[in-house]
């Protein structure tokens, strides 16, 4: 790297420790088990599928996407409105059939469709956003065995930036709860 | 493969996953079917299908070139096989959503096996729908000046709002958008696995369209809540979209389409015309992927029942129509409808009451509706009779007009015909261009219901290494 880019801020070679286990029930117990009884806080469960119970044993809060949803069905509710009433009552007003240049009741359709559509966009656009997609670049996958947890395996990481950070500790619970592996991820 | 000849006994109880199959297992058989060598017979039948979908590009050039007389629509029957086709193929389009949106919501577990592929088959059946009304316009490369509120120097005018096709424009793009969406949403961690299984070239395409998911608790958290709210969007919007295509119809002042019965009615036919055009799907599919331990009898039946159920609502919609007609005292009303049953279109009108209300009666047997050849031909008489219900409603109520002077009688051109095969054509060759190249089942999907209700088992003081299937599933959701 050229020496104007290089960071000052000293880079931690460790991302942190992965843990691979066989099964959900155990990944579970050793979520629990760092969480609530040793105090991890930056942990996170890899799995092929939502497990039940998962958020509550490492504490992921709940997700905020339903706020953005309906910011987002606001926004084009709002906009269809507008839409509607100043294409035709007040930017091009045509009478057609005696009927009023703007009502709710002709604008329901469209109104209706547009908040759809525009929630639909906070939805899927907004999950992108919490998630962080699209990243096609993670630490985690310099596991060795990453892959095979979209497959039938889960892992459980913790990152090194957890103030509890140990790895001696963090390697031998989860040896203990059941995981066939356990590996010190870099950076 | 493996199976239980008891569990293929639809007599047996029946169950939504059949055979103790291992996670890994799903995993492997849904994605080999996109990373083995390409069958033969797909070669076989995606050229065969590719061909007749040329035949709608062909139609659809000379439309272009021609103009629209090439089609048999003429005073007084305007709308003709256009429109009929479209409200066909939106129609069929219903059931993905009912699939994947409703069912989900109403924790339906057995929609899981045949979720994806329906949705698939929503957007293909909406996208040979939109071609109906853009090119009846005769001008498609204009026509987003007339559909959509664009400023633009040919019209320097707005769309009318009041009028229902612009509704229908609003609701039908916002349809198929959101089914794409919610399709591509659902898609994401299976196409995670491909990534994971995958080499190369073909690793970079699927880690790019899999937007490098990772499925980490904390992503599962705001996908499952994208997810649910993108049901709970789809749910009222499937039902808009078909009241909103029944408007178009309802909101006219021509007897036989100005009934206030029309927006529940279309959205039951649709229901009805779509589950039966999955069941033509699964049917074939199940056979030519060897899924049938995945797509079980349990599943057909269940999909024969919403058959059964809404054409039986369709038939009572025809009576309460001829009802109506009588009880109006309305001599236009009455005219319409006498003509629609006895009239110069009798014969498709019959052919409708056929298909659509005496042929599902017979799924009230077990017997029958669990007989896979027999729902098959079954299926293929509804969408035949819902092809004829929208022709029917559409050909009877213009073909006679308010003056005798002004009647006559539609005849379709070999155009008018060959542009409709030819969609099938289109229709099939997404299919099976969507079966070859992406995963059919949702296998994330099927995966968390199989192993969290063996967990939740393991966990409660059962044996932990319980068998993880099959009456396990049977159970409500924990």
């Amino acid at each position: 790297m050229l020496p104007f880019f290089k960071s000052n801020t000293p880079v931690n070679p460790v991302y942190g420790v992965v843990g691979l286990f066989d099964r959900p029930e155990d990944l579970l117990r050793a979520g629990e088990e760092l969480h609530h009884k040793r105090g991890y806080t930056k942990l996170d469960a890899y799995s092929p599928f939502p497990i039940h119970g998962i958020d509550d044993a490492i504490g992921v809060p709940k997700s905020i996407l339903g706020y953005i949803v309906f910011c987002a069905g606001l926004f084009g509710f709002a906009n269809a409105v507008l839409m509607v009433w100043y294409t035709g009552a007040v930017d091009y007003p045509l009478v057609i059939g005696g009927k009023p240049l703007f009502a709710w009741e002709f604008s329901i359709p469209v109104v209706f469709e547009l908040t759809v559509l525009f929630s639909s966009f906070g939805a899927v656009f907004g999950m992108f956003y919490l998630n962080g997609l699209p990243r096609f670049y993670h630490p985690t996958m310099n596991f060795s065995r990453f892959g095979e947890h979209t497959d039938d395996k889960y892992l459980l990481v913790v990152e090194s930036t957890d103030p509890r950070f140990d790895v001696e500790e963090l390697q031998a619970v989860m040896s203990e709860l059941g995981a066939a592996t356990t590996e010190v991820v870099e950076a | 493969m493996a199976q239980n000849p008891a569990a293929l006994d639809p007599h047996v109880k029946p169950i939504l996953v059949q055979g103790g199959a291992s996670l890994h297992k799903i995993t492997d058989d849904i994605s080999k079917i996109t990373e083995s060598q390409t069958p033969l017979k797909w070669y076989i039948a995606i050229g065969i299908s590719s061909s007749i979908a040329l035949i709608l590009f062909a139609m659809l050039g000379w439309l272009v070139w021609m103009g629209i007389g090439v089609w048999g629509n003429n005073q007084p029957v305007a709308w003709a096989w256009d429109i009929t086709n479209f409200v066909f193929w939106i129609g069929i389009g219903h059931a993905g959503t009912l699939i994947s949106a409703i069912l989900f919501l109403f924790r339906q577990k057995w929609r899981t096996s045949i979720n994806r592929a329906a949705e698939a088959m929503t957007l293909f059946a909406v996208a040979c729908a939109g071609i109906y009304p853009l090119f009846h316009t005769g001008r498609p490369w204009r026509a987003a000046y007339w559909l959509l509120p664009l400023p633009n120097p040919y019209l320097a005018m707005w769309p009318n709002f009041r009028s229902p096709l612009v509704w229908d424009v609003f609701a039908v793009s916002t349809y198929l958008t959101v089914s794409a969406l919610f399709w591509y949403v659902g898609l994401i961690p299976d196409l995670a696995t491909l990534r994971d299984r995958a080499k190369g070239v073909r690793q970079m395409i699927f880690g790019a369209a899999s937007l490098g998911w990772r499925g980490s608790a904390r992503m599962w958290n705001n996908y499952e809540k994208a997810y649910l709210i993108l049901a709970a969007l789809s749910t009222p919007l499937v039902l808009s979209v078909h009241s909103i295509v029944s408007f178009d119809f309802a909101t006219s002042v021509l007897p036989g389409w100005h009934t206030t019965i029309f927006p529940p009615y279309f959205v039951a036919g649709a229901i009805f015309s779509g589950f039966a055009m999955v069941i033509t799907l699964m049917v074939i599919a199940r056979w030519a992927l060897n899924l049938q331990y995945l797509i079980t009898i349990r599943h057909l039946e269940n999909m024969n029942k919403v058959i059964l159920a809404t054409g039986t609502i369709v038939g009572y919609a025809y009576a309460t129509e001829f009802f109506i007609a009588w009880y109006s005292g309305n001599p236009y009303e009455r005219f319409v409808f006498i003509n629609r049953a006895f009239g110069p279109f009798a014969w498709a009108y019959w052919a409708m009451v056929t298909c659509n209300v005496v042929t599902p009666q017979f799924f009230w047997s077990k017997r029958l509706r669990t007989n896979v050849p027999f729902m098959f031909v079954l299926s293929i008489f509804v969408n035949i009779g819902m092809w004829f219900e929208r022709f029917v409603i559409i050909a009877t109520s213009l073909h006679r007009d308010f003056m005798p002077s002004a009647w006559g009688y539609f005849r379709p051109t070999p155009v008018d015909m060959l542009t409709f095969f030819g969609t099938f054509g289109l229709f099939v060759t997404l299919f099976l261009a969507f079966c070859r190249f992406l995963p059919v089942i949702a296998v994330s999907e099927i995966k968390g219901m199989m192993a969290n209700e063996a967990m939740h088992e393991a966990m409660h003081g059962q044996p932990v290494n319980a068998p993880a299937v099959p009456e396990v599933l049977e159970g409500g959701r924990h």
